[in-house]
């Protein structure tokens, strides 16, 4: 975790991409571009926006502070305290919910000793229950920073929190031996891609 | 069963190549000078005569919705804005156009922008699609180093730039015109209508906003001709689908079927069938969060489009399928997406704001069996009080999961309840 800084500037590399960002919208609309410059600035400061990132931008965008905040509380993807350096967001919806989510929670929950809000006192880990992530067909799913973990079970959710924390790099995507969104197994549509399917998924075994 | 060469989304799955070669050889961008070249009315006049409704929820014509933009650009450009902002529960087709098919979406954006005079798209994607929203900058990144869009677009002489604006966690901003408002910068939350986004829309100028799966069938659409298009599907209901299946079958998938497909064979053809069998299912809710759950009974024959769905008082939604068997606590189910519309609500109308917690937290009472029937009355006449007393359709689809599950199961709401006793006056 980060401690609040006194101070924010944006560094080279994200300096240049705001002035993309900004170059985006149409002229005099400049303020459009607040919320990819507030995740510019947010991941700059490990995650999360301290204050004086909220009014360096307001100022980079020569708009009121204010305006700013407000856009950093409404949206929920904005943290406005430090989070952990694995930020781990549990889908608990329906569709998740009715795959077992209550288990994919309760094994974050025990493997990290906190619960949904709370970051491991260690720094590395924050566990938070969301709504709805938008993978459904691969239920239950969780987000770790920008990758999805899908179709999984609690002993598989154990597994990638232990390999994150040993710092290495668990796979990505469905746990099972899916590609993508096809149903596991034979496909029932697009048939004449089956021979890629299971090239694809060879080394992927279910769990 | 649609055939497969009746397919649009020919690698929905990202099996093959993602990128413009592997694109190209399934026929994006093939000739797309020559659709361009068919002019702006013939590419509107064969939307609306493919019968192609928006798929973003809502079914409104996408042709009809085009038409409404000016004839001419006057002194505000156009623009075109794809909502890609997937946030309905139960819902991710888009995200599986956007990872696995990126050059349809963007050779559409190009052929609907053309239609309608708009120099610049803005795709609004999710946040939380971040590794989809690289795998569309990357097919951007190709069309333009190809001059497929750009300042000659495909050779047509037409200026056309796709920009991706990401979303930071809002499910409202999926209402267009909480879109725009987050466009501009601002929070995203809805505007009162009229004006109408054709007429006044992003930055103040004329503006028609359309779902990522509306975009990206139309090239397959001009290509293969309308008639095509609207000969699958049913009158009013045409066209192919993607459809998200999940919860409890066997083989959870999303596919591309014939609009108007019966449900229990989308279901056992594509996701190997009900948990248990068919005869184990409960209960579905056909088109994500919003619309109302369907029995057994009424899955057993129901088409899935539009129409059909709304004759049983449901409807096609977003077409995300989420099946649940007998062994479903249906109320505890309905509760759930009762929370998540409480979390999602805007705050800007009170109806919605302090309604969509209140119908939460009736929901748990009638969960936890504290509920007498005369609450679960009360609850219904306040989902009245919310629906159609919004600005946006937010407070309705908090409304209609709660009336849907009163509807077909009171009588396991009561049961729930029995012995609780009424709240005393204080």
């Amino acid at each position: 975790m980060t401690d609040a800084p006194e101070t924010f500037e944006f560094d080279a590399e994200g300096r240049k991409r705001a002035e993309a960002e900004i170059a985006k919208y149409p002229e005099g609309a400049q303020r459009s571009a607040v919320m990819p410059l507030l995740d510019i600035a947010q991941r700059q400061c490990g995650g999360w926006l301290p204050m004086p990132a909220i009014e360096y931008v307001s100022e980079y965008l020569e708009m009121p502070a204010i305006r700013v905040l407000e856009v950093a509380s409404f949206y929920t993807m904005y943290n406005l305290k430090p989070i952990g350096k694995h930020f781990v967001q549990v889908c608990t919806n329906l569709p998740c919910w009715l795959n077992g989510s209550d288990n994919i929670m309760k094994a974050c929950q025990d493997k990290l000793g906190v619960r949904s809000g709370e970051t491991t006192e260690d720094g590395e880990f924050t566990l938070l229950e969301v709504e709805c992530l938008g993978a459904c067909v691969n239920a239950p799913m969780m987000q770790i920073n920008d990758d999805y973990y899908e179709d999984l079970d609690s002993g598989g959710t154990a597994a990638i929190l232990d390999e994150l924390r040993a710092g290495k790099t668990p796979k990505t995507g469905s746990q099972l031996a899916r590609f993508t969104c096809e149903p596991l197994g034979e496909l029932t549509s697009l048939t004449h891609q089956e021979d890629l399917r299971a090239q694809k998924t060879a080394g992927k075994v279910n769990s | 069963m649609l055939k497969d060469q009746d397919r649009i989304f020919r690698n929905i799955y990202g099996l093959e190549d993602v990128g413009l070669t592997g694109a190209r050889a399934r026929g994006v961008w093939d000739g797309t000078k020559a659709l361009v070249d068919l002019g702006r009315e013939t590419i509107i006049e064969n939307v609306k005569a493919s019968g192609l409704r928006g798929r973003g929820g809502a079914g409104f014509s996408t042709g009809m919705k085009w038409s409404f933009m000016p004839k001419d650009v006057g002194e505000r450009p156009h623009y075109l804005v794809i909502n890609a902002d997937e946030s309905e529960p139960g819902t991710c087709k888009d995200r599986e156009i956007m990872r696995n098919d990126p050059h349809k979406l963007i050779e559409g954006a190009l052929i609907a922008s053309f239609a309608m005079q708009a120099n610049a798209a803005y795709c609004y994607v999710r946040g939380e699609f971040f590794r989809e929203t690289e795998a569309l900058q990357r097919a951007v990144d190709e069309a333009y180093e190809n001059e497929l869009i750009g300042d000659n677009a495909c050779g047509t002489g037409f200026k056309f730039d796709f920009y991706i604006h990401r979303g930071m966690g809002a499910y409202i901003c999926g209402e267009e015109s909480a879109m725009i408002e987050s466009l501009e910068g601002k929070k995203g939350q809805p505007r009162m209508k009229p004006p109408f986004p054709a007429n006044v829309g992003a930055w103040g100028c004329p503006t028609t906003v359309n779902n990522v799966e509306s975009i990206a069938v139309v090239p397959d659409i001009l290509r293969r001709g309308a008639d095509w298009f609207a000969a699958l599907g049913r009158p009013n209901n045409t066209g192919t689908k993607l459809f998200n299946i999940s919860g409890h079958v066997n083989k959870p998938c999303t596919v591309e079927e014939e609009m108007g497909i019966p449900l229990k064979e989308l279901i056992e053809k594509h996701a190997g069938g009900v948990r248990g069998g068919w005869d184990n299912l409960l209960a579905i809710i056909p088109g994500g969060a919003s619309v109302p759950l369907l029995t057994k009974e009424m899955s057993s024959t129901v088409l899935m489009d539009f129409d059909s769905l709304r004759e049983v008082r449901s409807g096609l939604g977003t077409a995300a399928v989420m099946v649940m068997d007998q062994s479903t606590d249906v109320i505890r189910a309905i509760t759930r997406l009762s929370r998540f519309y409480m979390h999602e609500s805007c705050g800007q109308c009170t109806p919605c704001r302090e309604g969509s917690g209140w119908m939460w937290r009736m929901m748990e009472r009638i969960c936890a069996g504290d509920a007498t029937p005369a609450e679960i009355d009360l609850l219904e006449e306040v989902t009245k009080q919310v629906e159609g007393h919004t600005i946006c359709a937010l407070g309705d689809a908090a409304a209609w999961p709660i009336q849907g599950l009163i509807r077909h199961f009171r009588p396991l709401m009561e049961e729930r309840g029995r012995g609780a006793q009424p709240v005393a006056a204080e």
